[in-house]
C-alpha cells in the first residue's frame, strides 16, 4: 500500500492505495465519484477523461499513485456552484449527447482543446476529439457544441444564441 | 392558472430534460451502484472456440485473498435453466441447450466456464487465474457453407446438424416462370460482415437479495427490464412477483442490450446462493466476446428484369450465422429482413429462403436495424447493378420501379401494407440538396480525363418496417410475445403529471418526447410532466425499447392514455359546471361551457376534485388516472433517400466521403432536434459498416479484433458532416402520425456509401467491394479489375 494525497474537485483526500490501482477506479470505487465512467480497457474510448494538474488524461491509463500530490478535476467539478460552463450549456443546447456515457470525457477533452486553441475550426475540433468515442451522435452535434462554446467564451454570446436558433431551424 | 393559449409541444425542438444529470456526472449507471456488503463477480471464459471441458477446479481460487466463493458450471447447473430463445421461427427449429455457465463443452471463445466472487473487482480478477480448467480441443466451425456439409464437425453434436432452421417465403407469381420472361438477370453475392455493437456503456448487473422474503432486485444495463424479469424468473426459478428489474441510466444499446444474458442469470443465482449482493461489470474486451454480435450473413440475391429496367422478380437466399447458441431473438433477425428485400419496389414474384447456421462464434442477435439493414443493402446494391446492366442512371431505375405516392396504401409483394409514403418527394428534395446533376457532370468530366482520384455517387432509397409490432403478426411469425406497449397517466392532486411508460430509453430522450405528447393532450405545461420508466416496480407493464418501436407504439400509448384522462376530466367538469358534456369545450387544459366562457374548470382543478372525490359524478372512481395498452394495427414504414459522394483514390485505395445528404420521411415529428440526432447516430453506424468495422476471426475461431484497439469504432475525424432534411407524410396507423426513426439512418446509409464506391470504380470494371471497404480492399478491387482488363471504355454505360 502506498500513501497518496490528492485533491479532487476541490476536496483534499489522503488514502492508502495499492500501487496498481487505476486512477479511475480510485475515483469511482474509493471516492464514490462515479460521474467519470469507464468505457474500455485499452484507452481508446476516452469516456474516463479527467484533468490532472490542468491537462486532460484518460484516467484508466494513470495509476492513482501517479496522481499523488496532484489536483484532479472531473466532470463533477465543472460546475461546483451549480452554474454550468459554456461547454456544458452548449452540449445541452446543441443536443450533443444522447445516452450521455461519453459526455464526461467529451467535456473534459473539449475543455482541454479550447484552452489550447480557443478558436478551433470544425476540423480541428474533430481531430482534438479523436481519442473520445461516441456511439450515439455521429459527432456532428458534439462538433457544433464545441464550436458554439468557443464562440460564447469569446464573449459573443449573442452570436451563440443566434446560431443555436438556426441549428434548430435546420432540424425543423 | 392562465388563459393564455398553450403553445403546441409536439413539433418543437425542446431541449432534453435528461441532459442535466448527464452533463454534470450525476448519473446512475449500473456500475455506479454500490451497496453494503457488495461482492464482485468475475468470469473465467474459454480461450478456445470449441472444446470439451474435461475438468474445472475452482478450489485453488478459494484460497486467494478476498475471495468469498467460486463456482463451476456443474456447481450452478442445478436450479439454472437454459438461456431463452423467444423466437422459434419454424416448428422444427433446432434449439440447443444454452447453460449460463458451460458444463461439458465450450462453443465459442468467451463461453463462460467458471465464476469467482470476491470483495473487490481486483481480487476477483486475480483469483480467476487460479481456476484450473482442462480443455480437450474440438474442431471449430467457422465457414457457413462448409458447416452445412454432411461430414462437417458439429457445434452441437447432440443435434446432429449445424442447420438451425430453413425459413422459406414465396409470394406472387412463381419466380422461375417470371425469370423466363426476363431480359436481364442480375445475380450477386454479398457478405454482411459481423459487427460488434459497441454501446459506450459496457454491460453490468447488480443483484441485491432480500433473503428474508425471497425477493431480489436486479439492476441491469438492459434495454428490456420487463422482458428480462419474465425470462430471469423462468431461467432461475425465482417467482416473477419476487423479482424487480431496474434499468437505471443505460448508456446505449443498439440491440446489444436487447438480450437475456448468462451474466444476469449468474449474478442472480450467485446472490441467491450467498444471500449477498453481487455485481458484475464487463470489460470492453470481455464484452467483445460475451455480448452478442450483429449481422453475419451471406446473401445471394437475384433480380429478374426487363431491358427497360423494370423489375419482374426477386430471389434471395441467405445463410445466416447464428453463432454458437440461439439467444433471445437470434433466429428471427434475418426473418425481419425477409419482408424488406422487395423494399419500395413493385414486382410480380418474390422468393426468399433463409438457412440459420450454427458456428463456434459469439452468438449473433439484434444490432441496430436487425435484418433490415442487411436486406436494404442487398436490394439497393443490386438495383445499382441492374441500372448498370440496362444502362440507366441508378435514380432512374428506382423511379421506374418504386410505388408511386398515389398508390398508397400499398400491399408489397412480401405482404406488408405500407400505409403511407412519398418516395418521389423525398428523392426530389434529396437530389436538389445534393446537387446531383452537377456532381454527375463533374464525374463525367473527371472520368474522361482519367483522374486517379475518382468521384463516386451512391444512392439508397429505402423503406423499413419498424414499430414492433402488431401482436397478431408476431403470432404468425411464431414470436413468443406480443408487441403492445403500456402507458399510464397520473394527474397528481397538485396538478402535476406523472407519465408511466413501458418503454425503456437508453439515450433516445423519451422523457422529453413523452412530456411533449402528454402536455399537448392534457393542456398542461411541458415542465409539469415527469416521465417514469425502466423499473418493473414503478412501471410494471411494458415491452421495452428496440425495433424503432418506442414512439410509434409507446408514445402513441401515452397519447391514448392522456385522452382517457381528458375524457374522465370532462365528466367531472360537466358535473361541476352543471352542463352537458356535449356543451363543453376543452382547449389548452381548460374546460368551458360553450357560450359562457366564465363557466370553466382547469384540468388541474379537476385533478384535485377527482382526488378529494367529494363532488364527482355518482359512481365515478376517484382520481384522474388512466392507463392504455396499445397494440399497434400495423408496422411503421419510414422511408427516405440517401445520397453519398465519395472521392476514391485508386492509387492508395483511400476513400473519403465528400458529402452525405439524406431526406428521411419519419412521419410527423415530435421533437425535430431528437429526430435529427437519431438520424446522425444511425448514419454513423451504417457508414461504419461500409467503411470501418468488422469482427474478424482467425482460422482457429479466435476473435482477432478482440479489443477496441483492433476494432475500428469511428471517431470524429472518420465521419463527415451530414446534411439532413425531411419530408413529412404522416403515418396512417397511429394517432400521432409518427413513424420510427432509430434505425433508419443505419438501414439507409450502408448501401449509399458502398454504391458510391462501386460507382467510382465501375468505369474500371469493378462491380463490388467487400465491406468494410478498407483502403486495401478498394485498392485491390481497382487493381485486379484493371489487370484483368475488365475496364469498359470510358464514358460508356
Amino acid at each position: 500500500m502506498t500513501h497518496i494525497s490528492v485533491t479532487v474537485d476541490g476536496t483534499a483526500y489522503e488514502d492508502e492505495v495499492e500501487p496498481r490501482l487505476l486512477l479511475v477506479h480510485y475515483l469511482r470505487d474509493r471516492l464514490g465519484l462515479t460521474g467519470t465512467p469507464i468505457g474500455c480497457d485499452t484507452s481508446n474510448c476516452g469516456a474516463c477523461t479527467v484533468e490532472l494538474d490542468g491537462v486532460s488524461v484518460k484516467s484508466c491509463t494513470v495509476l492513482a499513485v501517479q496522481a499523488d500530490g496532484s489536483e484532479v478535476t472531473t466532470v463533477q467539478g465543472l460546475a461546483p456552484d451549480g452554474e454550468w460552463t459554456p461547454l456544458q450549456r452548449a452540449f445541452h443546447e446543441r443536443h450533443a449527447l444522447q445516452c450521455g456515457y461519453c459526455t464526461p470525457g467529451m467535456l473534459m477533452a473539449a475543455r482541454d482543446l479550447l484552452r489550447e486553441n480557443p478558436h478551433p475550426s470544425p476540423e480541428e475540433v474533430r481531430r482534438a476529439l479523436e481519442g473520445n468515442l461516441c456511439r450515439c451522435t455521429g459527432y456532428q452535434n458534439i462538433v457544433r457544441a464545441v464550436l458554439s462554446a468557443a464562440e460564447e467564451s469569446d464573449g459573443s454570446g449573442a452570436t451563440g444564441e443566434r446560431s443555436a436558433a438556426s441549428a434548430q431551424e435546420v432540424t425543423a | 392558472m392562465t388563459d393564455q393559449a398553450v403553445e403546441r409541444e409536439v413539433g418543437k425542438a425542446r431541449l432534453r430534460k435528461e441532459d442535466a444529470r448527464l452533463i454534470t456526472g450525476q448519473t446512475n449507471w449500473t456500475d455506479n451502484i454500490s451497496v453494503a456488503g457488495l461482492l464482485h463477480m468475475a468470469i473465467l471464459r474459454s480461450p478456445m472456440a470449441h472444446a470439451r471441458v474435461e475438468r474445472v477446479d475452482v478450489s485453488p481460487a478459494l484460497g486467494r485473498p478476498g475471495v468469498v466463493a467460486a463456482f463451476s458450471g456443474r456447481d450452478l447447473a442445478e436450479g439454472l435453466g437454459s438461456l431463452p430463445c423467444a423466437w422459434p421461427v419454424t416448428e422444427d427449429m433446432v434449439l440447443p441447450d444454452h447453460p449460463p455457465l458451460a458444463v461439458d463443452e465450450v462453443r465459442h471463445a468467451g463461453d463462460p466456464v467458471a465464476v469467482v466472487v470476491a470483495r473487490d473487482r481486483y481480487a476477483a480478477a486475480d483469483a480467476l487465474e487460479a481456476v484450473e480448467v482442462d480443455y480437450e480441443p474440438l474442431p471449430p466451425v467457422l465457414d457457413l457453407e462448409a458447416a452445412l456439409a454432411e461430414d462437417a464437425p458439429l457445434v452441437h453434436a447432440d443435434k446432429g446438424t449445424n442447420r438451425a432452421y430453413v425459413w422459406p417465403l414465396k409470394t406472387g407469381e412463381d419466380y422461375g416462370s417470371v425469370k423466363q420472361r426476363a431480359d436481364v438477370v442480375v445475380k450477386r453475392r454479398y457478405e454482411q460482415q459481423r459487427l460488434i455493437p459497441n454501446a459506450m456503456e459496457p454491460r453490468a448487473v447488480v443483484v441485491t437479495p432480500l433473503a428474508a422474503s425471497g425477493e431480489y432486485t436486479v439492476y441491469s444495463a438492459t434495454q428490456i427490464p420487463h422482458i428480462l424479469r419474465i425470462m430471469l424468473s423462468v431461467v432461475t426459478g425465482v417467482p416473477e412477483h419476487k423479482l424487480r428489474v431496474v434499468a437505471p441510466d443505460v448508456g446505449g444499446g443498439f440491440g446489444s442490450k436487447l438480450q437475456v444474458y448468462g451474466e444476469e442469470a449468474l449474478a442472480l443465482a450467485v446472490a441467491r446462493k450467498l444471500g449477498r449482493p453481487v455485481k458484475w461489470t464487463e470489460s470492453r474486451s470481455e464484452g467483445y466476446l460475451a455480448t452478442h454480435h450483429g449481422r453475419g450473413m451471406i446473401q445471394d440475391i437475384e433480380l429478374a428484369a426487363t431491358s427497360e429496367g423494370r423489375l419482374l422478380g426477386l430471389k434471395v437466399d441467405l445463410l445466416a450465422d447464428m453463432g454458437a447458441y440461439l439467444m433471445l431473438v437470434t433466429p428471427g433477425i434475418p426473418i425481419l429482413g425477409a419482408f424488406m428485400y422487395p423494399a419500395i419496389y413493385k414486382m410480380d414474384a418474390y422468393e426468399f429462403n433463409c438457412t440459420g447456421v450454427f458456428t463456434t462464434r459469439t452468438p449473433t442477435d439484434a444490432y441496430r436495424g436487425a435484418g433490415r439493414p442487411e436486406a436494404t443493402y442487398a436490394i439497393e446494391r443490386a438495383m445499382d447493378e441492374l441500372a448498370a446492366e440496362v444502362g440507366l442512371d441508378p435514380v432512374e431505375v428506382r423511379r421506374r420501379n418504386w410505388i408511386r405516392h398515389e398508390e398508397f396504401p400499398y400491399t408489397s409483394i412480401a405482404g406488408l401494407t405500407y400505409d403511407s409514403g412519398n418516395y418521389e418527394a423525398a428523392t426530389d428534395k434529396a437530389l436538389a440538396l445534393f446537387g446531383y446533376d452537377d456532381l454527375r457532370a463533374e464525374q463525367a468530366k473527371r472520368n474522361e480525363r482519367g483522374d486517379t482520384v475518382r468521384l463516386g455517387i451512391g444512392v439508397s432509397t429505402y423503406t423499413e418496417m419498424c414499430g414492433l409490432a402488431p401482436s397478431r403478426v408476431l403470432r404468425d411469425l411464431r414470436y413468443s410475445a406480443g408487441g403492445w406497449e403500456a402507458a399510464s397517466i397520473r394527474m397528481l392532486p397538485t396538478g402535476k403529471v406523472e407519465v408511466v411508460t413501458g418503454t425503456s430509453p437508453h439515450g433516445q430522450g423519451h422523457v422529453t418526447s413523452w412530456s411533449q405528447i402528454a402536455a399537448d393532450v392534457l393542456g398542461v405545461p411541458f415542465e409539469d410532466v415527469e416521465v417514469v420508466h425502466g423499473d418493473t416496480k414503478v412501471a410494471p407493464q411494458g415491452m421495452d425499447t428496440y425495433g424503432s418501436r418506442s414512439l410509434v407504439v409507446g408514445g402513441a400509448a401515452v397519447h391514448r392514455a392522456a385522452e382517457k384522462v381528458v375524457d374522465k376530466a370532462r365528466k367531472v367538469a360537466a358535473h361541476l359546471l352543471e352542463a352537458s358534456e356535449d356543451d363543453l369545450e376543452f382547449r389548452d387544459g381548460v374546460f368551458s361551457v360553450k357560450g359562457s366562457p366564465e363557466a370553466r374548470k382547469t384540468i388541474q382543478e379537476l385533478a384535485f376534485e377527482a382526488f378529494t372525490s367529494h363532488d364527482v359524478p355518482e359512481g365515478m372512481e376517484p382520481t384522474l388516472n388512466a392507463e392504455h395498452v396499445l397494440d399497434p394495427e400495423n408496422f411503421s414504414y419510414p422511408h427516405g433517400t440517401h445520397l453519398c459522394a465519395v472521392e476514391v483514390d485508386t492509387e492508395t485505395g483511400r476513400t473519403g466521403i465528400r458529402s452525405y445528404v439524406c431526406v428521411d420521411d419519419v412521419g410527423r415529428v415530435v421533437n425535430p432536434m431528437i429526430v435529427e440526432g437519431q438520424v446522425h447516430g444511425g448514419l454513423a453506424q451504417g457508414i461504419a459498416q461500409a467503411l470501418y468495422e468488422e469482427a474478424v476471426y482467425d482460422t482457429e475461431g479466435n476473435l482477432v479484433s478482440g479489443t477496441m484497439a483492433d476494432y475500428l469504432v469511428p471517431s470524429a475525424p472518420d465521419l463527415p458532416e451530414f446534411v439532413t432534411d425531411r419530408t413529412e407524410t404522416p403515418a396512417a396507423s397511429n394517432p400521432l402520425g409518427v413513424k420510427g426513426v432509430g434505425e433508419a439512418g443505419t438501414i439507409a446509409s450502408t448501401p449509399a456509401v458502398v454504391n458510391a464506391i462501386v460507382d467510382a470504380l465501375r468505369p474500371l470494371g469493378v462491380h463490388d467491394v467487400r465491406m468494410p471497404c478498407t483502403p486495401e480492399r478498394v485498392w485491390e478491387a481497382a487493381r485486379s479489375a484493371q489487370s484483368s482488363g475488365a475496364a469498359r471504355k470510358e464514358g460508356s454505360a
